[in-house]
C-alpha cells in the first residue's frame, strides 16, 4: 500500500528484530475475549482516481453552479488563489502544534501576526490563536467571564445567532450557568434595550449581543455595554461575518469580542471547519481560553516566538483549566491570516463597501423589514406567497434563495434573511428582484 | 538555611508569627522544585482564608502548584511587587517575596505546624 | 554520527506590519457593477470605522515570499518522522487534500437545500458507517470539532442517560496516567474528578476501581491502549463493574491507531468514545488544527446524540430535528465537513483489510523501537506495548540529564522530539509513537541518533544539557515570554 514504506524483506527484518514471527504474534497479548475476529465490514481500499471519482460524483449531488442569496453564519467570499497556495506547503499543512519552538517557528509567527490582526480589526488588546468555531467561542467567552466577574448569569440577544445560542445552552446547562434571553424591536431589529434593562441585575457575569446581527443588522453595542457595566457585568459582542469589521466601528466598549472568520478566505465547506476567535482586553488575559502566542528571544539574542500563558491550558492545570479545547484551527487561521494580507488595509475596507454596495442594491429593490442599519445582510418580508414558494420560484433560475426565518423566529415566518457578497452578480440580483416584483404583483392583482 | 523564627507546613509553606498578625510565604525548598516563577496568583485583602485550604498558586512556565494557607484568618496585607516581578519569590522566598500578611483567627494553629530543624529534616528526607 | 541533517542558510523575515508601506496592495477588486454607496450614509457616521491601524500592506510577491520563507523555519511530517507519543503523526495523504476541495463539496452551505445537500449528506452518512464498524459501537456523531469537544460531547451523553434515568450522579473517575483533556472535559461537565492510580504495572487497577466505583460514580474514562501504549488487559472486567453499578465506561480514542481492525471497543464493553480523525484517519495537523472529534455511542445513548441527525427519507437523506432527549447541540451546522471528507478518502484508499494492515505496521514500528532502544533507555513497564512505547530517563538522570534535554538533542539529529514528561505517571518519560507510515531506513536513523545520544550523556553531558546547538532559532526564554508576555505586534 503507497503509504506504507516497507518491503517485505523489511518487514521480515523488523519481525525478527522484535524476536517474533509473525506479524500475529504482536498481538497474541490481547485478551481472546477482545479480539476482533473477522475483517472489517469495508470494502478493500481503492486507487486514487477512483477515490477522486467518488467524491466527483458525491458532489455532482449537491448544489453546482447556483448563485446564493444564503448567509446566516456562513459567507461566500472570494477566496485568494495565495491562500491555498500557503496552506499547500507541507510545512504548514504536516506540522504539529509548535510545542517545540525552536523548529516550529513558521507556525509560531504566524500565529503572533494573526493575533496582532485581530487585535488591529476588533480594537481589543489580546486575542487568541483560535478557536473551534463562532459558536463554540460564545460559550468559551461566557465561561470566561464568570470566572472574571464571580458572577454566574448570562444575558444573551435573541439577535445572536440561533445555533449559536442553542450550543451556549448546551454547555451552559451542565456549568449551572443560567441563561435568559432578551428581544429585539420589532421595527428597527435592534435589541429592546428597555427589555435588556429590566432583565439585568447584578448577579449577571455578561451581556452578550452580536453586530452586525442574526438579522444582518448594526446593533446598539454601545448602549448594551452601558447597561451591562453599569451593573458590573461584561459585554460579549459576536460577530459572524468577518468582512464587516473593514467598514464598521469596531467594538471598544466590548469586554471580550468573540467570532467566526469563516469569511476570510475559509471555503464554507458545509459548516466547518471554520476558526473561531477570542479577543479581549489586557486585565483579561488570565482568564482566556485556548493558545496563545507569545514574543520573546532566543538565548543568541534573536527575536522569536513561543506557546505561552500555558498554565492556563488542560495540559498543565487539567481539571481547572480555562477551557478543555487543546486545539488552536492553526491550518485555518493562517488561511484568514494570508486572506487578510492579500487584501490588507485598503482591501478590506473596499471588499467591505463592495458587500455593502450589492447588499443594498438588492434591498432597494426587495422591501427589507427592518429600519435598521445593515451591512451585507437583510431581512425581507414576502406578501402572499411563502418563503419557501418564494425560492422555489427562484431554483428555476439557478439561484437558491435566502434563509426562511420560521424555522428560527416563529413571529418571522413570513420573511427570509438574504445576503448579498461581493460575489453576487448583479444579473442574479436583478433576476431575484424581477422574481419579488412580480410575486408583489400578483398579490395586489 | 530556614529561618528559626519561622514554622513550615509539609506543603512548604512557611508562616512568622507576631502576636495575632502573621506573615506567609514559600521555602526555598518550593521555589527550587518550581523553577523560573512567572506568576503568583493571591487572594484579595479581606478574604478569609484557612489552615490546609489554597489560599492561591504559583505558576511556572510548565507547572502550577496550590499554595496552601498554614493558618487560619484574614487577609490583612497582600505582596503586590510579585505582579511585577515574580522572580523575587526565586530571588528571596524567606523575605522580600513575602505572599499574604494574615490577622490570625486562631493562633494555636501553629503548634502544629514544623520547626525549622524538623523542616531541614523533612526536605532533606524528601530529597 | 548526526547523517540525516547538515547546516544550511535560512532566510530571514520580519513581520508582515515591519513589511508594510502605505498603498502597497496584493488585491484587486473586480469594478462594481451595481451602484456605490457611500458608507456613512447606509451605516451612520457613527458606525463607520477609521482605517485598520497597522494592517498590513505588502505586494503580492512579498506576500508569498513571507509565507513561505517563515514555511522553511517549521519541521513537519513531510520532512521526516515526528515520534510523538500518541499524537498519531502519520502521512497526509495528498489525494485528501485534493477532494476535499471539489467544489459542489467545498462551496456547499450548511443551510443550502436538503436536495440539493445530498452529496454532503451521504458523504457523511458513510463516515457514519465506517466509524460504526471500525468502533463495533451502533451510532455515531460527527458533530464535536476536536477530540475534546467530542470528549465533552461523550460525557454530556451520559450525564443525560442518567439524568433520564433519576440520577447523574456527582463524579467522574480518570486514571493518574490520563491526558490533560480529560480531567477538564469532565470539569466542564459539571463533574467533580476523582483519580484512579495505576497498579504497579501500570494498567487500570481493577480491585481499585471495585472499591471506587459507588452510585456517585458516573463513568470511567480510559484510554485503550493507555498512554504507555500498553492494552488494558482487564478492560472488559472493568466495564463489568462499572456496569453493576450503573456507571457507564467512556474510552478517549487517541490511541485508536493500536486498534483498528484488531479489536473494538464495542466487544470490549465500551459505552461511548470519541475518535480523533487528525490522528488515527490522517487528517493533516497543519500546525495545530483543525481536527475532528466524532464520538461513537451504544444504543442506549443514541437518543441523547446532539441534534440534527441523519435519517433516510425514502430515496434520500434528511436531516432529524425532533429529538426530544438530545443533549442539543455542541456546535452549528453538522461538524467539520472538510475533515470529515479527508478522513473517508483515507478509509476510502485503506479498505477494510488495509486499515489492519497499517495498524499491524503501527505496532511493528513500536515494538521495534522498544527491542532496539531498550539497552540503552530504561522500561518503566515490563508488558508488551502496542504502537508506542513508553521509557523513563532514570537511567540518563543519574548523569544528570533529564527527557527533556535528550529531547532538544534529538532536534540537531534532525528529528522532531518525542512527547516529554507525559504520561506523569513515569518519571522523566519518553513517549514514542512513530505509526505505520515510517519505513525502516527512517526507523533506523531515530533509533542510531537516540542511541548516540544516550552515548553523549556519558561522555559529554553538557553537550546534550545545552541542545539544540544546530537551529537557527535557539533555546526559547520561556519564562520572561510568560512573566511579560507580548502577545501582539505594536509597532
Amino acid at each position: 500500500m503507497r503509504y506504507l514504506p516497507k518491503s517485505e524483506s523489511e518487514r521480515r527484518q523488523m519481525l525478527e528484530a522484535c524476536g517474533v514471527s509473525s506479524p500475529e504474534e504482536l498481538f497474541a497479548h490481547l485478551p481472546e475475549a477482545v479480539r476482533l475476529k473477522r475483517p472489517l465490514d469495508l470494502a478493500p481500499g481503492i486507487s486514487e482516481y477512483e477515490i477522486v471519482q467518488y467524491f466527483r460524483d458525491r458532489a455532482a449531488e449537491n448544489a453546482n453552479g447556483y448563485a446564493s442569496l444564503l448567509g446566516a453564519g456562513v459567507y461566500h467570499h472570494y477566496r485568494p488563489v495565495l491562500v491555498d497556495t500557503v496552506v499547500a506547503r507541507g510545512e504548514f499543512l504536516t506540522s504539529y502544534t509548535p510545542y517545540q519552538a525552536e523548529i516550529a517557528q513558521g507556525t509560531l509567527t504566524t500565529i503572533f501576526e494573526f493575533q496582532t490582526m485581530i487585535c488591529q480589526l476588533t480594537g481589543m488588546d489580546v486575542a487568541n490563536a483560535s478557536m473551534y468555531d463562532g459558536s463554540t467561542a460564545v460559550p468559551e467567552a461566557a465561561m470566561m467571564a464568570v470566572r472574571a466577574t464571580g458572577k454566574g448569569r448570562v444575558l444573551i440577544a435573541n439577535s445572536v445567532h440561533p445555533e449559536y445560542r442553542e450550543v451556549l445552552r448546551t454547555y451552559a446547562k451542565n456549568q449551572g450557568m443560567p441563561v435568559e434571553e432578551f428581544g429585539y424591536v420589532p421595527e428597527a431589529g435592534t435589541i429592546d434595550l428597555e427589555e435588556l434593562d429590566k432583565k439585568m441585575d447584578d448577579l449577571t457575569a455578561a451581556v452578550i449581543v452580536q453586530s452586525p446581527n442574526f438579522f444582518g443588522i448594526v446593533d446598539q453595542v454601545k448602549a448594551a455595554a452601558e447597561i451591562a457595566h453599569k451593573r458590573g457585568a461584561l459585554l460579549v459582542v459576536i460577530f459572524t461575518e468577518a468582512v464587516s469589521l473593514g467598514i464598521l466601528e469596531p467594538p471598544a466598549d466590548a469586554d471580550i469580542v468573540a467570532g467566526e472568520l469563516q469569511s476570510f478566505a475559509i471555503s464554507p465547506c458545509y459548516g466547518g471547519p471554520f476558526a473561531g476567535i477570542i479577543a479581549t482586553k489586557e486585565k483579561f488575559i488570565r482568564q482566556m481560553p485556548g493558545r496563545l502566542v507569545g514574543q520573546t528571544t532566543d538565548s543568541r539574542g534573536n527575536r522569536a516566538f513561543c506557546l505561552t500563558l500555558s498554565t492556563r491550558e488542560q495540559h498543565i492545570r487539567r481539571e481547572k483549566a480555562t477551557s478543555n479545547i487543546c486545539t488552536n484551527q492553526a491550518l485555518i487561521a493562517l488561511m484568514a491570516t494570508v486572506f487578510m494580507t492579500v487584501y490588507g488595509k485598503q482591501g478590506l475596507r473596499e471588499l467591505a463597501v463592495q458587500n455593502l454596495a450589492k447588499a443594498h442594491y438588492l434591498a432597494g429593490k426587495l422591501k427589507p423589514r427592518f429600519c435598521g442599519k445593515f451591512f451585507n445582510e437583510f431581512v425581507v418580508k414576502l406578501d402572499g406567497q411563502s418563503p419557501d414558494d418564494f425560492n422555489r420560484a427562484l431554483l428555476k433560475k439557478k439561484i437558491i434563495g435566502g434563509l426562511p426565518l420560521g424555522r428560527f423566529y416563529p413571529e418571522l415566518a413570513d420573511s427570509m434573511l438574504v445576503c448579498a457578497t461581493e460575489m453576487s452578480r448583479r444579473a442574479d440580483l436583478d433576476a431575484v428582484a424581477e422574481i419579488f416584483a412580480r410575486s408583489t404583483v400578483e398579490v395586489m392583482a | 538555611m530556614y529561618p528559626e523564627n519561622f514554622r513550615y507546613t509539609k506543603e512548604h509553606e512557611w508562616v512568622l508569627a507576631e502576636g495575632d498578625s502573621a506573615t506567609v510565604g514559600i521555602t526555598d525548598h518550593a521555589q527550587e522544585e518550581l523553577g523560573d516563577i512567572v506568576y503568583v496568583d493571591l487572594p484579595k485583602v479581606g478574604s478569609r482564608v484557612e489552615q490546609g485550604k489554597s489560599l492561591g498558586s504559583v505558576e511556572s512556565v510548565k507547572a502550577v502548584s496550590d499554595i496552601y494557607s498554614p493558618v487560619s484568618g484574614e487577609v490583612t496585607e497582600v505582596n503586590s511587587t510579585l505582579a511585577d516581578s515574580p522572580e523575587k519569590l526565586n530571588e528571596d522566598p524567606h523575605g522580600a517575596a513575602w505572599l499574604v500578611k494574615i490577622r490570625l483567627s486562631a493562633p494555636g494553629e501553629l503548634q502544629n505546624l514544623m520547626t525549622a530543624s524538623d523542616y531541614q529534616t523533612y526536605v532533606g528526607a524528601e530529597k | 554520527m548526526i547523517t540525516k541533517v547538515r547546516s544550511h542558510i535560512s532566510p530571514n523575515e520580519s513581520l508582515l506590519f515591519e513589511r508594510s508601506s502605505p498603498g502597497k496592495m496584493a488585491y484587486q477588486l473586480p469594478d462594481l457593477d451595481v451602484p456605490p454607496v457611500d458608507a456613512a450614509e447606509a451605516l451612520g457616521a457613527d458606525n463607520v470605522r477609521g482605517e485598520i491601524e497597522g494592517f498590513p500592506e505588502v505586494s503580492e510577491v512579498e506576500a508569498i515570499r513571507h509565507f513561505t520563507r517563515l514555511s522553511t523555519w517549521n519541521y513537519a511530517i513531510d520532512y521526516g518522522m515526528y515520534p510523538l507519543g500518541s499524537c498519531t503523526m502519520k502521512y497526509n495523504p495528498r489525494i485528501n487534500e485534493l477532494v476535499a476541495r471539489t467544489e459542489g463539496l467545498a462551496w456547499a452551505h450548511p443551510y443550502q437545500p436538503e436536495a440539493l445537500s445530498q452529496g454532503c449528506m451521504e458523504v457523511m452518512a458513510r463516515v457514519e458507517a465506517a466509524l460504526a464498524e471500525i468502533t463495533g459501537m451502533d451510532a455515531v456523531t460527527l458533530q464535536p470539532a476536536a477530540g475534546a469537544h467530542g470528549e465533552l460531547t461523550g460525557i454530556l451523553l451520559v450525564r443525560a442517560l442518567l439524568q433520564q434515568r433519576g440520577n447523574p450522579r456527582k463524579k467522574i473517575l480518570i486514571p493518574d496516567s490520563a491526558h490533560g483533556t480529560n480531567p477538564a472535559t469532565a470539569a466542564i461537565a459539571g463533574y467533580a474528578i476523582e483519580n484512579i492510580p495505576s497498579s504497579e504495572t501500570g494498567v487500570l487497577d481493577v480491585s481499585a476501581l471495585e472499591r471506587i466505583v459507588t452510585g456517585d460514580v458516573a463513568a470511567l474514562m480510559v484510554t485503550n491502549p493507555n498512554t504507555l501504549g500498553v492494552f488494558e488487559e482487564n478492560i472488559i472486567h472493568a466495564a463489568e463493574i462499572l456496569h453493576a453499578k450503573g456507571a457507564m465506561l467512556y474510552m478517549d480514542g487517541a490511541n485508536m491507531n493500536a486498534l483498528v481492525g484488531i479489536a473494538r471497543p464495542g466487544d470490549f464493553g465500551v459505552d461511548v468514545m470519541h475518535l480523533n480523525l487528525h490522528k488515527t484517519f490522517s487528517t493533516p495537523h497543519g500546525g495545530g488544527g483543525p481536527g475532528a472529534g466524532p464520538v461513537a455511542v451504544k444504543k442506549v445513548l443514541e437518543p441523547f446524540l446532539p441534534t440534527p441527525r441523519l435519517k433516510r427519507s425514502g430515496k434520500r437523506w434528511a436531516y432529524d430535528y425532533k429529538r426530544k432527549h438530545s443533549i442539543g447541540r455542541v456546535k452549528a451546522f453538522y461538524g467539520n465537513f472538510g475533515v470529515l471528507v479527508r478522513a473517508l478518502a483515507y478509509i476510502l484508499a485503506h479498505g477494510g483489510p488495509g486499515l489492519r494492515n497499517a495498524t499491524v505496521d503501527a505496532v511493528l514500528n513500536a515494538v521495534y523501537i522498544r527491542k532496539q532502544l531498550e539497552p540503552y533507555f530504561d522500561l518503566p513497564y515490563s508488558q508488551p506495548n502496542m504502537h508506542e512505547v513508553v521509557f523513563s530517563d532514570d537511567r540518563q538522570a543519574k548523569l544528570g540529564v533529564r527527557t527533556g534535554e535528550i529531547a532538544k538533542r534529538l532536534i540537531d539529529y534532525g528529528f522532531h522530539p518525542y512527547t516529554v514528561s507525559f504520561p506523569l505517571i513515569v518519571h522523566g518519560a519518553l513517549m514514542i509513537e512513530p505509526t505505520e507510515t515510517e519505513g525502516k531506513m527512517e526507523l533506523d536513523q531515530f533509533i542510531d541518533s537516540m542511541i548516540s545520544i544516550a552515548r553523549e550523556v556519558e561522555s559529554d553531558p553538557q553537550l546534550v544539557k545545552n541542545a539544540p546547538h544546530g537551529t537557527r532559532t535557539s533555546k526559547v526564554d520561556e519564562v520572561t515570554a510568560a512573566r511579560k508576555p507580548v502577545l501582539r505586534w505594536k509597532g
